[in-house]
């Protein structure tokens, strides 16, 4: 009778076993080889005029200045581009991915040069490293200044010229950041953080966001002027999905 | 070896004083109306400080010469005796106060043509007034524009990525609409500038060297300038009053310009803005 028992709680135990092994491998094989992972393509357009954007005088920085003289550099607030095409717009998945929070691997760039931010909106997820780099000959100082009481906190360093990068991430979302170059006030770009993919608009106002699995998403579109529009996206296997916005000129 | 000092001091005091009488650093060429009296006053102040000053190494050093004592003659070397002024020092200490008070009041009744003069009179009625706001750091200067009026401020309204540098709102005030805001201060030479100062946010201070001006900005208080600005070029303007981590590098350029090229540089700002 006992023999008979210790035999059936072996059995019950190998088999939860192999079933849990299964699992794990069966696990790691979605993670390692998502099904047909797809992604989502648009454009975001404005109607109407753009707001007036003002030219930057940077005589108070010499080397600067030089770098524009060519062509003098306006503020960056609204970028429209060819066809109304919305420059410098974040699209991400604001609703419904379930992925880790960084999905993107490569450390993206956020350089200044000629006293501007380059790009002057950069899109990041959770815990992403960036590099922060001086290519002008002149010091400054970088100055992010989330939510205040937020679990992002504000710093600020100085970066004088030929300083090695400063190389940092985000711990939490944060839809937007703004960062600011006390040394040279008009200095101004923004940091989106989000979980997930995203892409950010180009001079044609086009996007990708990519390495979208199958599902239902909102999306969401940020533009430092305007604010966040959101619509529903559903992504089928293997097929690109289409999703366009358009702000309007306030 | 109190000979030996008492003669390093006259050396000292000598060599020092050569480079001020040969003019060795003389301040840059005076570009304003009331520099020439500024100038003058230190001329005079740097003349009377420093004969003051030869006088006084002069007499010290003739005094350790002639009553030090000496350790190999012996005198009075070690007995721990001391030598007092021949009749006490009381006489001498109220001489030297009275000379020196005397002095700075002199100094203080000539400076007054200098300073007060043109600090404590109000400038001419049709002097062309021009803003400046001091900011951590940068300076930036605002133009009537053609009304002659400046619009109101709206500090809540300052946006510096929008370039919204003094918080205009000429959507709501008219008198802003034309209103001009450079990064770069030009006048007109020969005219007479009104300059209403105001700061952003802590002290700083408007430097500008060739126009012998140096008035501080002082948070919440609204000061005024006035100047004639008497030559063509171009001159740097800078904080001299330490603001933050960005002080060595708050400055702006001043261009004076004849009245033709002034008016066209106005015309090609109202287009920028």
């Amino acid at each position: 009778m006992k023999k008979q028992l210790l035999f059936k709680a072996i059995l019950a135990l190998s088999a939860a076993l192999i079933l849990s092994a299964a699992w794990m491998v069966s696990q790691r094989s979605v993670k390692a080889a998502p099904p047909s992972e797809s992604s989502i393509t648009g454009t975001v357009k404005l109607e109407g005029t753009p707001p007036h954007q003002r030219p930057i005088d940077m005589s108070k920085e010499p080397s600067c200045a030089a770098v524009h003289k060519a062509n003098p550099v306006t503020t960056e607030n609204v970028v429209v581009g060819t066809d109304g095409g919305l420059k410098n717009v974040v699209v991400y998945l604001s609703e419904g991915w379930s992925g880790p929070e960084t999905a993107v691997s490569s450390g993206p760039n956020w350089d200044q040069h000629g006293c501007q931010y380059i790009p002057h909106v950069m899109g990041l997820d959770v815990n992403q490293h960036f590099k922060v780099t001086n290519s002008d000959p002149t010091s400054h100082n970088i100055h992010p200044m989330p939510k205040p009481g937020g679990p992002n906190h504000e710093w600020n360093k100085s970066q004088p010229s030929g300083a090695p990068p400063i190389d940092t991430s985000w711990p939490a979302e944060e839809v937007a950041i703004h960062v600011k170059c006390n040394i040279h006030p008009w200095m101004s770009g923004y940091m989106v953080v989000v979980k997930g993919p995203y892409g950010v608009s180009d001079d044609s106002g086009s996007f990708k966001v990519e390495g979208v699995p199958p599902g239902n998403y909102t999306l969401t579109a940020w533009q430092e002027t305007y604010g966040a529009q959101t619509q529903k996206v559903t992504v089928a296997a293997g097929k690109p999905a289409t999703a366009n916005f358009t702000f309007k000129a306030k | 070896m109190a000979k030996l000092f008492a003669v390093t001091i006259v050396v000292i005091a000598i060599l020092s004083a050569i480079p001020i009488v040969r003019n060795t650093w003389h301040p840059m060429e005076d570009i304003s109306t009331h520099g020439q009296a500024i100038d003058d006053q230190l001329s005079e102040t740097m003349w009377e400080a420093g004969i003051s000053f030869l006088a006084s190494q002069i007499i010290l050093a003739w005094f350790i010469w002639k009553f030090s004592v000496s350790k190999r003659t012996g005198s009075k070397a070690g007995t721990g005796e001391s030598r007092s002024f021949p009749g006490g020092a009381t006489g001498i200490v109220i001489a030297s106060v009275v000379l020196v008070g005397a002095e700075v009041l002199a100094l203080g009744a000539f400076g007054i043509k200098a300073w007060a003069n043109i600090y404590f009179t109000p400038p001419a009625a049709d002097a062309m007034p021009v803003q400046v706001q001091s900011g951590q750091f940068a300076f930036y200067f605002r133009y009537p524009g053609p009304d002659g009026k400046f619009g109101p401020l709206h500090p809540d309204l300052i946006n510096e990525a929008n370039q919204n540098i003094f918080g205009l709102d000429p959507d709501h005030d008219p008198e802003s609409k034309d209103d001009l805001v450079t990064a770069e201060m030009a006048i007109p030479v020969n005219r007479e500038i009104r300059l209403l100062m105001h700061s952003k946010d802590v002290s700083h201070s408007f430097y500008v060297p060739a126009l012998r001006i140096h008035q501080d900005f002082v948070p919440g208080l609204d000061l005024q300038l006035h100047f004639t600005a008497t030559k063509v070029g171009r001159y740097e303007i800078v904080c001299s009053q330490l603001c933050g981590l960005g002080h060595y590098n708050m400055r702006a350029y001043l261009s004076v310009l004849s009245q033709e090229d002034f008016d066209s540089w106005l015309k090609k700002q109202a287009t920028l803005q």
